[in-house]
This record gives C-alpha cells, structure tokens and sequence, in this order.
C-alpha cells in the first residue's frame, strides 16, 4: 500500500514538474480568425504558427520549446482582455497583439505587467516612441511611415512632387484617417497639391471618389488606405474611371492576393501596387523549410499559406518573437524563465535582422520601436507580385519628428 | 420544502414596501453578497475576476437596454453609440479637467441620457421596425460625429488614454481593484433597476409596452415616459461605456460598433425580457459562453487533434458554431429566455416533492 502511494506521490511530483514546464517559453498570440478581419487573421495565424513549429522542429532555443497559446479574439475588445489575461495565467512573457482597438485597451495592461507587446501593422504610430511605450513593439512601419514612404515612392514615379496633384483615398475610421497628419505637412514641404477622398464603411462603393480624381480633380497620384473589400472596388472603380493603375499606391492592408482576387486576378489588376512591411511571394528559406519540416511530419501544407502577403506577415511576428526570445536566454545565461523585461531587452537587441529577405533590416533598438518604418513596393503583374522597389524608408525625419511632438502633447 | 412562505405577515408600510419581503430571499441575497464581496476577491484568482469583470459592466448595459426593450417595449439598436457617448465625455472630463471618476461615472451616464432623449424622440411617433432603423442611424450618425470631432475624440487616432479611477488617493489598477469598483456600480445598478420596476415609473412602462393607446386613456403621458425610457436606458449605457473606459484604461469608439448592439439586444432577449434577473442572466450567457467553449475545446482539443495550427483554426469557428447552436438550442426549449428557465425550476422546487 506505501509503495502504491509512493508511487502515486512520484507521478503526482512529475505531473507538476510537467505542469511547471521545465525549459518552456510561452508566447500569447491573438488573431482574429472568425472576426471582420478574418480574412487576414487566418493567413496570419497559421504562419505564426507554422515558425513556432519550425523553431521547435529545430530543437527550440537552446533547446527550449516554446508553447504558442493562441486566442481568437474576433477583433473584440472584450475576448481580447479576457485573453490577455489567460495568457497571463499561462504564464506567457510575450504576448502578439491582433487588431487596433485591442492594442489601445491593452496598451495600459502590458507596461503594468512589464510584458512586452508586438502589434505589427496595428496601433497608432506613437507607439514607435519607445520611450513613451516601453513595452510595445509596433516592429512594422506604422501608417504614418506608410504616408511618408507613399509619397516617397509617387516622388520616384513622377520625378519630383513640386505642383503634382495627390489623391488620398481612405477608409473613414480613426485607422483610415492616421495618415492624414504626415500627408498634409509633406504637402506643406515638399509643394505637393493635397486632396483627401474619404470612403464610408462599408466603402463598396467608389465610384463618385474615383470619377471626382480622374476627372476634376485630375489627379497625378493616387495613395489609398482601405481596408476589407475596399481595395479591390477601388481598383475596378479608377480603371472605370479611367485612372491607370500604374499611377496608385496602396497601404499595407489594401494589397494581397484576395484583394486582387476579388479585383478580378492578376491580370485585370496589373499595374496597382501595394505597401508591405513583410516580403511578398513564396521565395524564401524559410518558407522552404516550412513546407520541408511539414512533409517530414506527414502534414498537408496549409491553403492559407498560398496567400503569402498575410502568411508572411504571421511568419514575421514569430521571427521577431523568437529572435527576441533567443537574444532574452541569452542574457539570462541560457536558462528558460526570462522574465517580461528581458525579453524586451531582447527587442532592443535585434539588431540587422532580416530572415533571408522577408523582412527589412530591422533594428529596435535606440528608442525607435517601429525599427525604421522599413516598407517595399511590390507590383502587380500578369503573373504575380514583384518587388518595385528595395527596401526603404521615406522622409523619416519628418515622421519621427511628428511622433516625438504627439507623444509630448500626450504627457501633458 | 425547506422554507415556509406563509405566515409573514406585514405590519408596517416599511415592510409592505420591502424589496425582499420573504426571509429566504433576503438570505439568499445576503449569501450572494458575501459571495460576491468577500469570497470572491480573496479566493478566485485575477484571470477569472477579469471574467468577472467582463461580465459585471455587461450586465449594466443590458440592464439598461432591458429597462427600454423588456419593460417599455421600444426597441433600440443604437445601444453601443451611447456607450460611446458615456465613454468619451468621462475620458475628457477626466483628462481635460482631472475629476475623479464619482464625477465622471454620473456624467457620462448623464450625457447619454441627454443624447438618448434625441435619439428617443423619434419614439413618439414610430414604433417596432421604424424604430428600430431610426435607432440604427443614431448608432452611426453618433458614431460618425464623435470620430470627425477632434474635440470630443482626441485627435487622428479617436482614442484617449485615461487614468484609472483613485479611491482615497488609491489607484484601482489590478483586476482585483476593479472588481471591487464594478461590482460596486453594477450592486448599484440592479438595485435602482429593482426600485424603478416597481414603482410608478416602471408600471407606466408596462403599461406602455403592453398597449400604449390603453396607457394614454389610463392618464399615462406616453410620450413622457418613452423619452425617460430612452433617458434610463441610455443613462445605464453611457456608466457601462465609462465602466469600460476606465476599466481599459482608454476611450475609443472603435470598442462600441454596431455588432455591440446586436450584443446586448441578444443578452436581453436570451436572458428574458422584462427582467432585472434576466438582463443579468443574458450578459452572464452571451460574455462567459465564448469563453467557455474556447476553454473547453482548447482542454479537449489537443486529443482530438494533434496539428495545433489546424486546431486553432477549427477551434475559434466550431465556437461561433457551438455559441449559435446554443442559444437556438435555449430559445427553443424556453422562448421567454433563461429567466423564464429559472422560474420553471424555482416553481417546481417550491413545492417539491408533492407536484400540487
């Protein structure tokens, strides 16, 4: 009978010990997988989560698994807090942000619990500041990097901006209107002529902004900024209008393989190009890889990881996860319990980190959270995305000045 | 049974006028209070207060949506856009002036209840489906101001940030905190809709709700009490969208879309319209469900199946499907809604075991 109960009393002992995860890193993750944006949520989710499982494949770091706790928040504030909070419990130190709003509740949370936040492509660009939001790592060129690299590139495309007509077409939500601000003071600068063309939600329906830019306005350029549907309505509505699509481009969200889907495939939508703070397209190592440990494991390949513009933005916030994870073991002498704030001296550390071209050199530390606003312009062709342009940052002076002059009007 | 309900007899105006008139009610409440004030803080731990806490500034809102669609029968799809009146006008206050949130809490309730009162007045004159549409357009027409107002909104990004309430110099900022102070408000909250069920206010609202043009010739002035319907209703909105405010620690309209609405009319209308009770059982319902089902298939689902990338994927849509299933699954056995449910069970259990 003692022997029995001793017995018990060891597997009781392993049961916690396992239950205590020894040598385990938990990461909360947030999608929306059956939200308003699911369409993105989706993609996203699945390439994180496929780069956890790559890591891990590959013996973790330093040989530490790392746990992925998923949860769908539906891009609700309310399933979002009370996931923010199962995350917690978990004992996660790092937690991937999903959706703006839930950026905003959450904000306050995670530098209380000194539990670093990544929210690539969500939140406002203030959070770049890292002075002002220690623990969020925006860690993707915030919408107004995205105005100033816009107008960058419309600068390339025309050869100079002096007396050019711009066109801003935007979604007329707070997200839509952000970039705003950073147009209309490069419009002071750079002698650019400024017109704003909002589009109500549910923005499928274009066709009066279109006509107004092609025809009386006679726009030079146009900078779009929609979201959900709206991209691809747009691209039929200009080239109703008559508008070339050689002459737009687009942000972040208003640019993947659905949107020109829905735009009638690639061949109808040639010409438009798009914002992306993740490479675009199926060449890279790592994707390779993926596609190689899930053939060894005897799994399909994901359909989700056919659209690459949203898969690779999940693969990003997982790379950017765990390059801060390792540089956090690292300093904690290789052990797996890093705690909140090592893990955001991991942020810091990144430095040059680009995963074999999917992603800019991205570098967060020295106050800067954003890691540059790094964006590329890829185009659409007959056949695909191809990459416009290298690499590069548009005008970051002026934006960075812009976030320095909100952020102090906040502390007031 | 085990209690007696014969034999009370009232003696005094006062306890004619009870709000709890038997013994085993009072003690029932007092037992939900000890729960709820003391067992609950000390012992449950902060993932399941902030659970707690979810559900807490629901029930305030579905509360108020109950007052105006259970008692006085006008429908309002815009409940949402007054939680976001109540929210931004605490958020300026408390940024742009510093008051504390006992300032606050009132006054966003009180702004909403003024926007509410425009908004209701269309009331006067339409009802059911007309109503509804020209609640629906207050959701967006508020929504659409409040965004292009830099002044009520803060600026591009339409949120601002906001200290968490101070109680005598304390700043409630744990779960544990803030639990304490929403169940504060939400005690509050169930109280005053108790009282104003049963008082003269309330009986004109059901006599409202159940025949208006009867109402009129009973001497009720219809149009007075459906514009403080709509004031109540919305009053009780604006303190849940401060709660949340305050509670996120900012303002931001994008917490209070459409789909919020449609939230909390399914809460009154799960939980059984009419009902303080109700109200409270379909914002429990309609927060914790998800949340339960999530839990459950994320215990149960790693054994089912092992990929756990294609499992989250399953996971959140069997939710929706399992949380849609359920309040069909509900509504069919008890149409009247979860209230109803516990009245059957309470009503058999009266008189268990005899069935007469």
């Amino acid at each position: 009978m003692k022997r029995i109960l001793a017995s018990i009393a060891v597997a009781g002992g392993l049961a916690a010990m396992t239950a205590a995860h020894a040598g385990e890193i938990v990461i909360g993750q947030m999608t929306d997988r059956t939200g308003p944006t699911a369409n993105v949520g989706n993609p996203v989710g699945d390439g994180a989560q496929d780069y956890i499982d790559l890591i891990n494949s590959q013996g973790g770091i330093n040989g530490h698994t790392i746990r992925l706790v998923e949860v769908d928040n539906q891009y609700k504030v309310p399933p979002a807090v009370e996931g923010y909070q199962r995350f917690k419990s978990e004992g996660a130190v790092l937690v991937g942000l999903f959706g703006t709003p839930i950026t905003q509740a959450l904000t306050a949370d995670l530098a209380k619990d000194k539990i670093p936040g990544t929210t690539p492509g969500f939140g406002t660009a203030l959070a770049a500041d890292g002075e002002a939001f220690p623990y969020l790592f925006p860690a993707a060129a915030s919408y107004w990097s995205q105005a100033g690299a816009a107008v960058e590139y419309a600068k390339q495309q025309m050869g100079g901006l002096k007396g050019k007509k711009i066109a801003y077409l935007f979604y007329d939500n707070p997200a839509g209107r952000e970039g705003l601000p950073v147009l209309r003071k490069l419009a002071e600068l750079e002698g650019y002529t400024l017109n704003e063309f909002p589009v109500p939600a549910p923005g499928i329906e274009m066709d009066n902004q279109a006509r107004d830019i092609a025809r009386r306005f006679r726009a030079d350029f146009v900078i779009s900024h929609l979201f959900g549907r709206a991209p691809s309505v747009q691209i039929n509505a200009l080239k109703r209008a008559g508008f070339s699509l050689d002459k737009v481009v687009s942000f972040v969200w208003g640019a993947s393989e659905a949107d020109v889907a829905a735009a009638g495939g690639f061949e109808a939508a040639e010409g438009y190009a798009g914002l992306q703070f993740a490479g675009v397209g199926d060449d890279f190592q790592v994707r390779r890889d993926i596609k190689a440990m899930l053939k060894a494991q005897g799994k399909e390949v994901r359909e989700s990881m056919a659209s690459t513009v949203f898969y690779n933005r999940g693969l990003l916030i997982s790379a950017l996860h765990v390059e801060a994870l390792r540089h956090a073991v690292a300093a904690n002498g290789g052990k797996a319990d890093v705690t909140g704030t090592q893990v955001r001296d991991g942020f810091h550390a990144i430095k040059d980190f680009s995963l074999g071209g999917l992603l800019p050199p991205l570098n967060l530390g020295g106050g800067d959270h954003e890691g540059g606003g790094w964006v590329r312009v890829f185009k659409v062709t007959k056949t695909g995305f191809e990459p416009a342009t290298e690499w590069f940052k548009g005008y970051r002076d002026v934006v960075f000045e812009l976030i320095k002059e909100e952020s102090a009007k906040m502390k007031n | 049974m085990f209690h007696r309900e014969s034999g009370y007899y009232k003696t005094s105006y006062a306890s004619d006028s009870a709000l709890y008139p038997l013994p085993i009610a009072r003690f029932a409440v007092a037992g939900f209070a000890i729960l709820f004030f003391v067992v609950a803080p000390l012992l449950v731990s902060s993932y399941y207060l902030t659970i707690l806490n979810l559900v807490g500034i629901a029930i305030v809102g579905a509360i108020g949506l109950n007052i105006l669609l259970g008692l006085t029968g006008q429908i309002s799809i815009g409940h949402a856009a007054f939680m976001s009146v109540g929210a931004y006008t605490a958020a300026n206050l408390a940024t742009r002036f510093d008051l504390p949130f006992w300032i606050t809490l009132p006054a966003g309730g009180l702004m909403a209840a003024s926007i509410g009162i425009i908004v209701g007045f269309p009331s006067v004159r339409i009802k059911g489906l007309y109503l509804a549409i020209s609640t629906l357009a207050a959701q967006f027409i508020i929504d659409w101001i409040i965004v292009h107002t830099p002044a009520i909104s803060g600026g591009f990004q339409a949120s601002i940030q906001v200290p968490r309430p101070t109680v005598f110099g304390a700043v409630l900022d744990t779960q544990r905190e803030l639990y304490m102070f929403i169940l504060v408000v939400v005690v509050i909250a169930i109280v005053v809709a108790l009282n104003i069920a049963r008082s003269r206010i309330g009986r004109a609202f059901i006599a409202i709700r159940d025949q208006d043009i009867a109402a009129e010739i009973l001497g009720i002035d219809v149009r007075r009490y459906k514009l403080m319907a709509f004031a109540i209703s919305s009053f009780y909105a604006g303190v849940a969208g401060v709660l949340y405010t305050y509670y996120s620690g900012v303002a931001n309209n994008e917490f209070f879309p459409l789909v919020v609405s449609i939230d909390y009319l399914a809460m009154v209308i799960i939980g059984g319209m009419g009902s303080v009770l109700g109200a409270i059982f379909g914002a429990t319902f309609v927060t914790l469900l998800p949340i339960a089902i999530d839990l459950v298939m994320t215990s149960v689902g790693p054994y089912l199946i092992e990929d756990a990338g294609a499992l989250s994927g399953i996971k959140s849509h069997m939710r929706l499907v399992v949380f849609g299933g359920l309040i069909m699954f509900f509504l069919v056995v008890e149409p009247e809604g979860l209230n109803r449910l516990w009245l059957n069970i309470r009503s058999y259990f009266r008189v268990w075991p005899f069935s007469y």
